[in-house]
């Protein structure tokens, strides 16, 4: 009469992550430790991709807000370093390309402004004296922060309406008749301040005034030198090549033409760049955590062997002690890799809100980096778990 | 329980020499020699920890040298309880605990085994110590808790190397009372000691001499 056959147990998933939490909760300072390489290798790689990410989201943003189908005209450097004037006709003859939707332009000024009239002339503060007209919000879709834009009426007076910075600097707050500014000698009435413009950033620190005031009081020659201008979205291609003929007929060489918009799309490039690099050195501080994974997991093998016999002595099968140190291996890091994604994810949140941007963290980055943490556990705990695995228990047992 | 010219060899080393003994359901005996005889190497062959370079051994019909890894391991944890000389009470863990582990690779609940794990502690006098962690137990108490966690599941055979070896009279009678109950119970009991006076008061002595059975007692 032969026995029944023997058949070990299986554990109940519970044991097993208990078993493999032990190790990890008797060291807890080895944890810790051995945690943090991978920590900081997740950390790196979820901080570089929230960050890219978040800023990505600005920047498309930024485009949608202000559209990509914006050109810009301006009068460049002549020969001697004159600068070179638009002709008066631009604006129209631009006007009339088909694919053309708007046009508004700004005529700079030699005018100074300033807080009021006690202070010396050569303090001028950077800010920018425009002639503008009056259609320009509606081209460069800029909006007010108080006040109103310039309209016929109050572009004939001596009104002004202030870019965001140019106010804060000249320490305007409000608005009307009370709020008044030193401008080419004489006081001008600030009538609106504009909200900061992502897209020209450049009119921030602007000064516009109307067209008529700036003839009548800046001594303004009536050119423009920066024509803005928005075709249809199918029609940029076309409209971009004709622009420096059409506004300059004579010397189509002296205009330079930009659409605003690529400047932040080549931004958008070199932020990839960076992040590739960026990654790369994240992966090796994970690889380099994953060695110390490793590593703390063949002295945990060493020190526990007595554990070990043990183990097998109340009838743990060779299978068992192997998972056991398996999961411990798999605890650990995916410890780490949790500790670096909540790091990760807090840089992203303290760098996206110091930026101003919405914080974004894509899902597939933290997936990417769970699954990255388990196959790096996985790796580093196969090992020291096999060499668990194969002790034979008394000898194990001998160990102190 | 049967050995049949079971010999184990550490290299040019004889630790055990075609020993042969047959330890019947139920028995308490003792496997006494001095120090450096092959007690604790009979012992680590018989609880199947180690296997023989020659011979035969039977346990509960299974024929151990045919049996895998897997198989051993199962019959470990259903059939043989270990009491080890150095205890192997995991640091820091609470005594309830550490005792419901004997059972961890049966197969039972978690809730299930510390209930047991409840019962034993209460058997062997330590009801009042389920919370204590092994730094805060006398010897004697750590002694008894590992006996607990080897009798938890009620198996056929016991096995202690030395168990009273670290402890003074009073803890050691103290354990040796609680070996003699279990064997009460039915449980077969092979109690490894240098103790002569000790191995005297069993029914059955077995003396180990150079990797040797030298002689045998019954009384
Ligand atoms: N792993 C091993 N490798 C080599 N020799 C060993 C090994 N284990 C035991 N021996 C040898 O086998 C012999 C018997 O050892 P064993 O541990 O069985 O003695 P023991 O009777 O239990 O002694 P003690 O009373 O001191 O515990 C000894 O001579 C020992 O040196
Ligand atoms: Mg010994």
């Amino acid at each position: 009469m032969s026995p029944p056959p023997l058949r070990p147990a299986p554990m109940w998933p519970a044991d097993v992550l208990r078993v493999g939490g032990y190790g990890l909760r008797s060291r807890p300072l080895r944890v810790v430790l051995s945690a943090l390489g991978i920590a900081i290798g997740i950390a790196a790689m979820i901080g570089v991709v929230g960050i890219s990410a978040s800023s990505a989201q600005e920047i498309e943003r930024r485009l949608s807000a202000f559209g990509t189908n914006l050109l810009t005209v301006s009068a460049g450097q002549g020969v001697g370093n004159d600068p070179v004037h638009l002709p008066d006709t631009a604006i129209g003859m631009i006007g009339a390309i088909p694919g053309v939707e708007s046009v508004s332009a700004v005529g700079r000024t030699e005018a100074r402004v300033y807080r009021n009239d006690h202070i010396p002339a050569r303090r001028t503060g950077g800010i920018v004296v425009y002639a503008a007209r009056t259609d320009l919000p509606a081209v460069i879709r800029s909006r007010m922060a108080a006040g109103a834009w310039l309209t016929a009426a109050t572009g004939t007076f001596p009104a002004v309406v202030l870019g965001a910075a140019a106010a804060s600097e000249l320490g305007v707050v409000e608005t009307g008749v009370d709020s008044l500014v030193w401008l080419g000698d004489r006081w001008f009435t600030v009538v609106g301040i504009l909200a900061a413009n992502d897209l020209i950033s450049d009119f921030d620190y602007g000064a516009f005034v109307g067209w008529p005031a700036a003839r009548a009081g800046l001594a303004f020659d009536g050119h423009p030198t920066t024509i803005y201008t928005r075709a249809a979205d199918d029609a940029v291609r076309t409209v971009q090549p004709l622009l420096g003929a059409t506004a300059n007929p004579e010397d189509p060489g002296a205009v330079d033409v930009s659409r605003p918009s690529d400047a932040l799309a080549a931004k958008q490039e070199t932020e990839q760049t960076l992040r590739g690099l960026l990654l790369g050195l994240g992966a090796v501080a994970l690889l380099v955590g994953g060695v110390g994974v490793a590593n703390a997991m063949v002295i945990s093998v060493l020190e526990r062997r007595s554990e070990i016999g043990l183990r097998r002595s109340l009838g743990a099968t060779r299978g068992q002690i192997r998972t056991q140190f398996l999961a411990e291996a798999l605890l650990l890091s995916l410890l780490g890799g949790a500790g670096g994604g909540l790091l990760g994810t807090a840089l992203t949140a303290i760098f996206a809100s110091y930026q101003g941007w919405r914080t974004v963290v894509p899902a597939w980055a933290i997936a990417g980096g769970v699954g990255a943490t388990l196959v790096i556990g996985g790796l580093a705990g196969l090992y020291p778990a096999r060499r668990a695995a194969r002790m034979a228990p008394t000898e194990a047992l001998l160990a102190p | 329980m049967h050995l049949a010219g079971v010999s184990k060899r550490y290299g040019a080393v004889s630790a055990l020499e075609s020993a042969d003994l047959r330890i019947e359901r139920g028995e308490l005996l003792a496997v006494v020699g001095p120090s450096g005889s092959g007690k604790s190497t009979l012992l680590n062959i018989m609880g199947t920890l180690d296997r023989p370079t020659a011979g035969n051994l039977r346990i509960d019909g299974y024929g151990v040298a045919e049996l895998s890894d897997r198989e051993l391991s199962a019959l470990r944890a259903r059939t043989i309880g270990f009491v080890f000389q150095q205890f192997h009470l995991a640091a820091g863990v609470p005594a309830l605990d550490i005792v419901a582990d004997g059972l961890l690779y049966g197969g039972r609940r978690r809730a299930d085994r510390r209930r047991a794990a409840e019962r034993a502690l209460r058997r062997v006098g330590l009801g009042h110590r389920l919370r204590h962690r092994p730094h805060e137990l006398s010897g004697g108490e750590q002694q008894r808790v590992a006996v607990a966690r080897a009798v938890l599941g009620d198996p056929p055979l016991l096995m202690a190397d030395e168990p009273t070896g670290n402890l003074d009279s009073a803890s050691g009678a103290a354990v040796l009372d609680l070996l003699r109950d279990l064997h009460g119970g039915g449980t077969t009991v092979v109690l490894i000691t240098h103790d002569r006076d000790l191995a005297a008061g069993l029914p059955r002595e077995v003396r180990l001499k150079d990797g040797k059975i030298a002689e045998e007692v019954r009384r």
